[in-house]
């Protein structure tokens, strides 16, 4: 079984002649709503009329200066619930400007040109800290380069990209493109990444405030939330983001056993993920259990619908109770009078393996405030300790979404440079 | 069943729809396919002297918008490239197999009176319906004295059309060139000269685009270019002017008018009978699309006399004429504004940009909770459309005003000091 076969690319990307069809269909809006959607504030009118007058550079440009990860994100983006749903396009012919692929295909474009888009300022010699290097981290590391601060990242793995190398569904974000958006980001030059260091562990954050100007955390949330039933500590019960990492990494696929019956634990678009990914690589029967309805589910309708033609089955209204040797026993659930709650009947479902998609939790040692079990922050993307940010999953602004993620980074960056700047004038 | 048969200086056919002298009606294949396909009649692709003209290759160019092809056409072909031999017999064999249709044979000789003689002989034996002379034409042929350098000067219009008329029976249809200032003078000529008919436009004098790698004009021609003819969709507003300037001169109406110049679909075919066509001719949009368009022209046209009860095309050829006036001459007092349909708008703030930038900032951008709103303030409005003309989803609708007063044109405003 051949990872690249088993793993293709879900959308057929377009090429100069389909993308300049489509983006003649943008209007070119006034104060364009798609603009105000995206979390990352790209000037979409902009670069669609810039493709379609062959201004692909140009195009590029536009889209990486607001988002550097604009490639992956537009693949990975729900774009059905972000542009896309803004579009005034689909609001009058509910068919969008498909906004993502225009997007995908400048980015391409320009990526094989191989050519740098920013240039570093010249060093000002002021260091900064980046703890992670996911979205959130490369984003502020990135554009603290630009100003020309020197970076250093601190990331507990062997490799960059945070969950785009290690979550993001192998069929949206192909190949390598991970590592060469990574390579392209760090090309601009002052940043540097020790690999292997984790904050708690190898580093403290008192070290990082005593050596750095500033530290940013970008740590997104390692932990998994569990599920409290009996049989959790089954073998075949694993994390469904350990078991996507583990599909993202293996290179080798006839290495990776594939249970007959698979359940899956949750309704967001993780569950919907994991569930794509077994059912390509041969599961028979794969089921995603929710405890609620379909429209109260995390995964969008776009991802639904996903689910369903690769054959998945979802299932809705049934809460987790045990779990056995080779099933799991759920209870069906209904509303009533505003609450979940079980009807007392019960459903059995056989189980190779059971994968809990349940939702992740943030592993924190250090002393900073958090709010709802994530870092606390300002809009400035300060946290309760002074010089120290944070930014993307670790944090509870936001959807958890890569591009809000690469958001968080650029805005502390900008904070980050506010203050420091201030400080070197003053 | 509206009746569609049309009858134009003498000549007859079943439709007014015509193919126009250009490579589709080059040669017998073609003309048959077309008159298989329903087209009317024919205008037989430019005849010359022989030997024939020799044509370059890479011969056409295109203005594009973005997702829509041919927009404008453009091409640096000359006359047919055929020997004129195998063209008359062809056209003889053509009419004789398809009696009713028109099939008239466009000319295009030097400037001399012998030479226009001895073809018009030739071609009177072909049973041909008429002639159609080509003063026309561009690129190529002016270089020679023909064509456009004909046509481009009254007198030899009108001296040439006077030797045609001498010399056959047929009826003599002059093709006019709108490379000129003035399209009134070349029609007043070819009336004085005894034409039967006019037929335009020909070509406009066109470079399409500049390919900026090779740094010549479009289509290349081994890295070299030339100034082309323009035609399709995008010279329609021009021939249509230019129909009905000599639709309204005092000097030519009434003069018969084949109407040339990006006719599309039955719609286009319309406007320009409106403006007093009494045929009409195609040809970028066969080339575009190929013969069977004339199947929507047919019952287009149809269904949409019998909607407005035209019976015959006489009903309603010409009858847009008399609302063509001079500008001195419309009402001053007439006020239109804009209304913004809410319920329709999309929100894509277009028409808020086009007036706040370029026209009288009449429209307001309010914008609540990320929901604009945007609405005209009819006291700022001018009418001047642009904001409906912006409007993708055309929720922008003109509504004329009541305003008590009086017809006011210009000759007697005020403001005008020269007024009577
Ligand atoms: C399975 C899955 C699928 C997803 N699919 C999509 C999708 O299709 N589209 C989309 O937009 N979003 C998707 N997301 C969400 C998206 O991936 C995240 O929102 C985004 O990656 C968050 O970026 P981040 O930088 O905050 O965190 P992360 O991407 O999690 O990066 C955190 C980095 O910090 C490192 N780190 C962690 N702790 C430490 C420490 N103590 N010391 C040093 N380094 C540390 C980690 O190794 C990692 O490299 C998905 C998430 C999951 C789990
Ligand atoms: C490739 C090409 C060749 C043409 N050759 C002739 C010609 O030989 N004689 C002529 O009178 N007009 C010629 N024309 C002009 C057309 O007959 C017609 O007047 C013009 O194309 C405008 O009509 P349209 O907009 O429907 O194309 C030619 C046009 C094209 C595109
Ligand atoms: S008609 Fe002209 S002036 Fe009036 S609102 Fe529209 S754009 Fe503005």
């Amino acid at each position: 079984m051949k990872y690249e076969e088993v793993f293709c690319d879900i959308e057929k990307p377009l090429n100069l002649k389909t993308a300049q069809i489509e983006s003649s269909r943008c209007y070119y809006c006034y104060d364009a709503p798609c603009i105000t959607a995206c979390p990352t504030g790209i000037d979409i009118p902009s670069f669609v009329r810039k493709i379609s007058n062959g201004n692909v550079k140009g195009a590029a440009l536009d889209i990486l200066s607001a988002n550097v990860m604009g490639g992956t994100c537009a693949r990975a983006c729900p774009v059905e619930t972000l542009c896309q749903e803004a579009c005034v396009r689909e609001k009058s012919e509910k068919k969008p400007v498909a906004i993502g692929q225009l997007q995908r295909f400048a980015t391409d474009e320009y990526f094989k040109t191989g050519e740098q888009a920013f240039t570093r300022a010249p060093t000002n010699g002021i260091k900064i800290a980046v703890v992670g290097a996911g979205p959130a981290g490369l984003s502020c590391a990135h554009h603290l380069a630009r100003l020309g601060y020197d970076i250093t990242i601190f990331e507990s793995r062997a490799k960059a990209g945070g969950l785009n190398e290690f979550g993001l569904a192998p069929y949206k974000l192909t190949n390598e493109f991970a590592q060469q958006e990574v390579n392209y980001i760090l090309s601009i030059g002052g940043i540097t990444i020790e690999y292997g260091k984790s904050l708690g562990k190898e580093i403290t954050l008192d070290d990082l405030r005593g050596k750095f100007s500033a530290v940013f955390l970008g740590v997104g949330l390692g932990g998994n939330n569990s599920l409290g039933i009996p049989g959790e500590e089954s073998k075949m019960v694993i994390d469904a983001t350990r078991m996507i990492e583990k599909i993202r990494q293996t290179k080798d696929l006839s290495k990776i056993p594939v249970p007959k019956n698979v359940i899956v634990i949750g309704g967001g678009n993780t569950s919907v993920d994991i569930a794509i990914q077994m059912k390509k690589l041969g599961s028979e029967f794969v089921t995603i259990a929710y405890r609620r309805g379909r429209t109260e589910m995390g995964a969008t309708h776009h991802e639904q619908e996903l689910a369903l033609t690769h054959g998945v089955q979802l299932l809705n209204w049934v809460k987790p109770v045990k779990i056995e040797a080779d099933s799991m026993q759920f209870e069906y659930t209904q509303v009533e009078s505003g609450k979940l709650l079980g009807t007392g009947k019960m459903i059995t479902l056989k189980a190779e393996a059971i994968y809990k998609a349940i939702g992740q939790t943030l592993v924190s040692s250090e002393k900073v405030s958090l709010k709802n079990g994530k870092i606390s922050v300002n809009e400035k993307f300060e946290t309760s300790l002074s010089g120290v940010y944070a930014g993307g999953d670790c944090t509870g602004v936001g959807e958890d979404l890569t591009v809000t993620a690469v958001q968080h980074g650029k805005l502390a960056a900008r904070s980050i440079h506010e203050k420091l700047g201030a400080r070197k004038h003053g | 069943m509206a009746d569609l048969s049309c009858r134009i200086a003498g000549v007859k056919s079943p439709n007014p729809f015509w193919l126009a002298s250009a490579p589709p009606t080059d040669k017998k294949y073609n003309v048959e396919r077309a008159f298989k396909a329903g087209w009317g009649g024919v205008v037989w692709k430019t005849l010359g002297e022989d030997p024939p003209v020799v044509n370059v290759s890479s011969r056409y160019g295109a203005m594009e918008l973005p997702g829509q092809k041919m927009m404008g056409f453009n091409n640096i072909e000359l006359i047919t490239d055929r020997p004129l031999e195998l063209n008359l017999q062809e056209i003889t064999e053509v009419k004789k197999a398809w009696p009713d249709r028109a099939v008239i044979v466009s000319l295009m000789v030097p400037c001399n009176e012998e030479s226009w003689k001895k073809i018009l002989k030739r071609v009177e034996v072909t049973g041909a319906d008429g002639v159609e002379l080509n003063f026309g034409c561009p690129h190529g042929m002016s270089e020679r004295g023909m064509g456009s350098a004909v046509g481009q000067v009254p007198e030899y219009i009108e001296m040439v059309t006077r030797w045609c008329k001498a010399h056959t029976r047929m009826p003599v249809f002059v093709k006019l060139t709108p490379n000129i200032t003035d399209i009134r003078g070349p029609a007043r000529a070819a009336k004085a000269g005894g034409a039967d008919a006019v037929s335009l436009i020909n070509t406009i004098n066109s470079i399409t685009s500049v390919d900026l790698d090779v740094m010549a004009p479009r289509p290349v021609v081994g890295g070299k270019g030339t100034h082309g003819g323009y035609c399709g969709p995008a010279v329609k507003p021009i021939a249509l002017n230019m129909v009905a300037e000599i639709g309204r001169d005092p000097q030519t109406t009434g003069i018969p008018i084949s109407g040339i110049g990006g006719i599309s679909d039955w719609r286009d075919a319309a406007e320009f009978m409106a403006l007093g066509s009494t045929s009409v001719q195609v040809c970028t949009a066969a080339m575009h699309y190929g013969f069977k368009i004339v199947s929507d022209m047919t019952d287009g046209l149809n269904n949409w006399m019998d909607l407005k009860g035209y019976r015959r095309l006489e009903d309603f050829v010409g009858k847009a004429i008399p609302n063509v006036v001079n500008w001195n001459q419309l009402d001053l007092n007439f006020k239109t504004i804009a209304h913004i349909e809410q319920d329709q708008c999309i929100q894509c703030g277009l028409c808020y940009i086009a007036c706040e930038d370029t026209s009288h900032q009449a429209i307001s951008h309010d914008k609540k909770m990320g929901v604009s709103k945007y609405e005209v303030i009819d006291k700022e409005c001018v009418g001047c459309n642009l904001c409906q003309l912006a409007c993708p989803v055309d929720c922008i609708t003109m509504i004329p005003q009541k305003t008590g007063l009086p017809y006011l044109p210009w000759t007697q405003h005020p403001n005008n000091v020269m007024r009577k």
